[in-house]
């Protein structure tokens, strides 16, 4: 039996059953302003009285920010594999949306790969599974690492 | 100064930081009555207790105000209890500040105190709280605390260069500077060759350049400036606060921080300043303009190095130096004692690790004995004006400005 794909967050990113997956942010109307999560309550802009945001798809491409692993295994709620691999977090500017999004790198890079002002992409990646479901998570993809291999 | 824009600090008191896993309350109160004798006061002369909460010990946490007032013995003074992260202990003193400027009250204790468990700090809580930032970006990435110090050692070793050396010698400078300092859980020296063949934990952070989660506990005697005159009898010179700032960030704040998943986005942003700075240089830059004074005035400051790498951004942050310059700082002496501004002569979190709400008091408690001259081992010679800077979690702003 195929391991159903739950994602490990509602309604934070698509899955790309339909095209490419990306994170769902907010935009809003009255100032453009985005947020990730996303905001459906207050613009955090303090001058911004909007109270209305779109549900945008965050662009999928962007450029490291900063990044560093995890040696150590983080405590609950983190799930992590047994053994514990560790892995590499970045954060990564996207240009178009004027802010820097987290995440944990996908699995197979380490830190050596990693440079400061790298081109990465957002890709859906197990985070954890459970019995016959697989947890899924947003995880960022150096272009570099694109191709099968 | 004006007198009705500072107040006095009469008492400093300290439990030692350790890993001794005792109930907090029994820090508190040994730091709260060495503060009250520093001051040469009773407990029944305060009118004011101000507790910074801790929420790792239950109830009696999250009501600290109230728990230190009973453990001294109800006395029916008025009470305040207040949490803001790693800048509790600044909240608290500020709303002490607040009561004594305002005329209510002559004489406030300010305590905050904390027992710690093991290992990473992790989510308070149980269950699963999918609408907590805090356990979210736990569960989400595995982002612990030391992955966001890590991201701003890695951007400075980017943007200006830094090495993996200039952060290990932060250590050892801290770890001298706190080998007399009887109030710190570490007191060893350590090499820059200890320092990088320790662990490395959230590269290029190591196990001995990330602060520790620490038990201790500190208090303070704040009283108004007429009543400090009247009162007299406390140690000479006396120490004043001539500011406290509480700010939060300006949006947007376009700096990742603990717990966030993103920046502010910045698309909007038309106004004339720097939408780049982030938070923390805002932090003590609203003390200097409530006090008056700029960095330039400083004999000593005493910052909060999470990491060692993160005191070298505080360097700028606090207007010791410009962007890129701290290195230089460091390597020249400046900023260690002896040099022209000794930053974190206590030892800093280095020799202490972190003991959330006591931890801003416990900076405050360093500058009033240094501006006393009574700091002995690690004095910064005739010191006269000193500044405190932290950052809490979810954007609580920590900055106490000292004078004698």
């Amino acid at each position: 039996m195929m391991p159903v794909r739950v994602p490990a967050v509602e309604g934070w990113f698509t899955l790309g059953d339909e095209g490419e997956p990306a994170l769902l942010g907010s935009r809003c109307t009255s100032c453009g302003t985005y947020a990730f999560p996303a905001e459906k309550q207050f613009c955090r802009n303090p001058d911004c009285e909007g109270q209305e945001f779109e549900t945008v798809e965050l662009s999928r491409r962007g450029k490291i920010w900063s990044y560093t692993d995890a040696r150590y295994q983080p405590p609950p709620p983190y799930v992590p594999a047994d053994p514990y691999v560790p892995f590499c977090l970045a954060a990564v500017e996207l240009a178009t949306e004027k802010l820097v999004v987290m995440g944990q790198v996908v699995g197979g890079v380490t830190v050596a790969d990693l440079a400061v002002g790298d081109e990465v992409e957002l890709v859906i990646e197990t985070l954890y599974a459970e019995d016959d479901t697989e947890f899924v998570v947003w995880k960022w993809r150096p272009l570099a690492f694109t191709e099968e291999g | 100064m004006p007198d009705d824009k500072r107040i006095a600090v009469l008492g400093a008191g300290m439990h030692p930081w350790g890993k001794w896993g005792r109930p907090f309350v029994e820090y508190g109160l040994a730091a709260a009555r060495d503060a009250l004798a520093d001051a040469g006061l009773n407990w029944r002369d305060i009118q004011f207790v101000s507790g910074a909460d801790t929420i790792r010990n239950g109830y009696p946490g999250f009501i600290a105000g109230a728990t230190f007032a009973q453990a001294l013995g109800w006395t029916g003074a008025r009470v305040s209890s207040v949490y803001a992260a790693c800048a509790s202990g600044a909240a608290a003193i500020g709303n002490a500040r607040a009561q004594i400027l305002a005329g209510l009250c002559d004489v406030a204790l300010v305590v905050g105190a904390d027992t710690t468990p093991k290992g990473f700090f992790a989510p308070v809580g149980g269950g699963d709280r999918k609408d907590d930032p805090d356990w979210l970006r736990f569960h989400l990435m595995g982002a612990t605390n030391p992955t966001y110090f890590a991201l701003y050692a890695r951007r400075r070793m980017d943007r200006f260069g830094a090495t993996e050396e200039d952060f290990a010698n932060v250590k050892v400078k801290n770890a001298r500077h706190g080998l007399a300092n009887p109030y710190a859980r570490y007191r060893g020296e350590v090499t820059v060759d200890e320092v990088l063949a320790s662990p490395m934990v959230a590269d290029p952070l190591r196990l001995l350049e990330i602060c520790a989660t620490s038990d201790g506990g500190a208090a303070l005697v704040l009283t108004s400036m007429e009543f400090a005159r009247r009162h007299g009898g406390g140690a000479e010179p006396m120490v004043t606060i001539n500011a406290v700032s509480t700010v939060t960030p300006t949006f947007p704040n376009t700096v990742i921080e603990m717990p966030n998943f993103s920046t502010d986005s910045a698309v909007a942003f038309s106004g004339d300043g720097d939408a780049g700075a982030g938070f923390r240089p805002s932090i003590t830059g609203a003390a200097y303009a409530e006090a008056g004074i700029g960095p330039e005035d400083l004999d000593l400051a005493e910052v909060y190095d999470l990491s060692a790498a993160l005191e070298l951004d505080w360097y700028e942050d606090i207007g010791l130096c410009g962007e890129g310059e701290a290195e230089k700082l460091l390597r020249d002496g400046v900023t260690s004692l002896g040099g022209r501004v000794p930053v974190n002569p206590s030892g800093g979190l280095s020799c202490f690790g972190e003991a959330i709400p006591a931890q801003a008091i416990a900076q405050v408690c360093e500058c009033v004995w240094q501006l006393r001259g009574a700091a002995t081992g690690h004095q910064v010679e005739g010191a006269r004006v000193a500044v405190t800077a932290n950052q809490g979690l979810f954007g609580h702003g920590s900055s106490v400005l000292l004078a004698r």
